[in-house]
């Protein structure tokens, strides 16, 4: 254990004030203040643009635009979020990123828990090339093929449409997927596979009657994973999304029209954010351990 | 792993019975789909690309019909003076995050790995700023540099560190540092969480003997803490460059295409979708892909030589 606050703590100094420091109650709190000090930084550091953005969508818009700025909302109104949620586009893109992150998400899950399975519980020759593949594809710049995908969009006539993102998505989320759920696989214990063959059940049933089970928790954090990186995408939403009606949530966020034209309506785009980003944060703490784990089996162990 | 997947010497292998073999197609089988999406999604259109950085294709087809150039969008690459100033942006906002994202997160990795009440709070407040899509980041604060409303005037100028309200955003001698701010802000946590996990593993009982031998909370960190943490150091090193160079997001949202402000993706972006020069796109693409690699070697070479 090396903290910040023992690293403090030992500085030399005067046999008499360390004494004083150490023995007294008073003398302890200095002593550990600059330590809660830090951990206050950094959690308003890390809370702070939420809070705000929070702040600003609850503050009606005359109180919005106004200095001094206010830190806590005087009269808090609804009127941010009923405003972002009336906007026809808002309410479509909410829809069409549900739509896209949660097809991408099935899919993912789909495709990559039976390579997981081949994977994690057979030996073959490859196997390491394909692992190999698997894991150099998780740090694909997804611009390098910018340029060929926009091409391939536009022959299959999938330009416009949320196909084209579900299907390129695929290139962030696949990839993770196979690798984070081999080693989910790799970890279970092979005798209950053993018992089951013995029973006489075929490679798939002890798929998906044994193995699929047990690496639930898995699921559930890649799941979620990928949910979030394709709920989050813009380049390619950017790139081969083009009618208001079809954005996906990061478009419509950084698109958003007030009513009048003049000023940027920051207290819509603020209830919008919140709108957007809750959900998220909500099952990232629910499933907080394991997104630890899942996001460390990713990074750390490559 | 890789124990499990070397070759069987040929002596073996024709002993290898029927269920191995029945065992290995099941295996391939099962690998198709996966396989099969990467080729078409990944594989494929990186292939695609390249050939059409040879091109002179254009998105409205009729124009020009589209031939092969050979090198040419490559030698107009090296003389186009936008393409410079975006490698050098992209490399300059990677420098600065990196950096400021590894020092902050190793302190608070640090902070966050002594016990203390409220330690668990803690841990999901850092994890906030992650799951914060990058687009809603950027716009949240895009709204707190705002010139006039901004929360960041506002305390500056109420904490007398700011004399007077910055244009932060469009003012280009703060451009770069206001941008670099949102990425540091929403990923320094995350390089704190993957730096703790290194830590974590760390056993304890080596500082408890550098605690007899009297060695200070400063030399333990030197001699114990940051040798034993370099794996998770350098892998955390490495996938932040290679994040960092290929952002797009934070500086489209604040810019859009201010030529002055563009990185090396959203000039690819901007060419090939904006502008329809899918063949000089595709070209300054391939450049990207390879100044990736180019940093991808630098690193493996350099932990080889550390590892030595």
């Amino acid at each position: 254990m090396s903290t910040v606050a023992e690293a403090t703590r030992t500085v030399e100094r005067p046999v008499s004030r360390g004494r004083w420091l150490r023995r007294t109650p008073l003398g302890r709190f200095v002593t550990k203040l600059p330590f809660w000090l830090l951990i206050a930084a950094i959690f308003i550091y890390a809370i702070f643009p939420f809070y705000w953005a929070i702040r600003s969508a609850f503050t009606p818009e005359s109180e919005l635009f106004r200095t001094p700025v206010d830190y806590f909302p005087k009269h808090p109104t609804l009127a941010n979020f009923r405003g972002a949620l009336s906007t026809s586009t808002f309410q479509h893109a909410l829809i069409n990123s549900t739509i896209v992150a949660g097809s991408v998400t099935l899919l993912a899950l789909a495709i990559g828990s039976l390579a997981a399975y081949a994977l994690g519980r057979f030996r073959f020759r490859g196997r390491a090339a394909v692992l190999y593949l698997m894991l150099s594809m998780t740090i694909f710049p997804q611009i390098a093929i910018l340029g060929a995908l926009y091409t391939m969009i536009t022959r299959f006539h999938l330009y416009d449409s949320l196909l084209a993102l579900i299907l390129s998505y695929m290139i962030f989320t696949l990839p993770f997927t196979v690798w984070v759920l081999t080693s989910f696989m790799r970890g279970l214990p092979g005798d209950l596979e053993e018992a089951a063959y013995v029973d006489g059940a075929t490679p798939l049933q002890v798929f998906y009657k044994v193995l699929l089970p047990l690496i639930a928790p898995g699921l559930v954090t890649t799941g979620l994973l990928a949910f979030i990186a394709a709920w989050n995408e813009y380049l390619y939403a950017l790139s081969f999304i083009q009618t208001p009606d079809k954005y996906t949530v990061t478009l419509a966020i950084t698109t958003f029209q007030g009513k009048s034209g003049f000023q940027q309506p920051w207290g819509e785009i603020m209830a919008a954010t919140v709108i957007v980003t809750l959900p998220l944060i909500v099952a990232t703490l629910i499933l907080q351990r394991r997104i630890l784990a899942g996001l460390t089996a990713g990074a750390v162990k490559g | 792993m890789s124990s499990v997947a070397t070759p069987a010497p040929t002596s073996r292998r024709r002993r290898r019975s029927r269920l191995q073999r029945r065992q290995e197609r099941l295996a391939w089988l099962l690998l198709v789909p996966a396989l099969a999406v990467v080729a078409f999604v990944a594989i494929y259109p990186l292939g695609k690309t390249i050939y059409q950085s040879f091109t002179n294709q254009e998105f409205l087809a009729g124009i020009e019909p589209t031939k092969w150039v050979g090198l040419q969008n490559y030698r107009d690459l090296w003389h186009d003076a936008t393409f410079r100033s975006s490698v050098w942006e992209t490399i300059k906002f990677t420098l600065i995050t990196v950096s400021f994202e590894f020092v902050l997160g190793m302190i608070i990795a640090l902070v966050v790995n002594s016990n203390f009440k409220g330690r668990g709070a803690m841990r999901a407040a850092m994890l906030v700023p992650w799951a914060i899509p990058t687009v809603v980041a950027a716009q949240m604060w895009k709204w707190m540099f705002d010139d006039v409303f901004g929360v960041i005037n506002d305390a500056g100028v109420r904490l007398h560190i700011l004399h007077h309200s910055v244009a932060w955003i469009s003012q280009p001698s703060t451009a770069l540092a206001s941008v670099s701010a949102v990425d540091i802000w929403k990923t320094t946590p995350f390089v704190a969480l993957l730096l703790l996990a290194g830590l974590q593993v760390i056993p304890r009982d080596l500082y408890e003997a550098a605690d007899v031998d009297g060695a200070s909370k400063w030399q333990q960190f030197w001699r114990i803490t940051l040798p034993l943490l370099r794996p998770a150091i350098l892998v955390t090193l490495i996938f932040r460059t290679l994040d960092a160079l290929r952002v797009f997001d934070v500086f489209y949202v604040f810019y859009g295409n201010r030529p002055d402000t563009q990185t090396m993706a959203s000039y690819a972006q901007s060419t090939i979708v904006g502008d329809g020069h899918v063949g000089y796109g595709s070209a300054i693409s391939v450049a990207i892909f390879l100044i990736i690699g180019l940093f991808v070697v630098i690193y493996v070479t350099f932990m080889r030589v550390t590892e030595e």
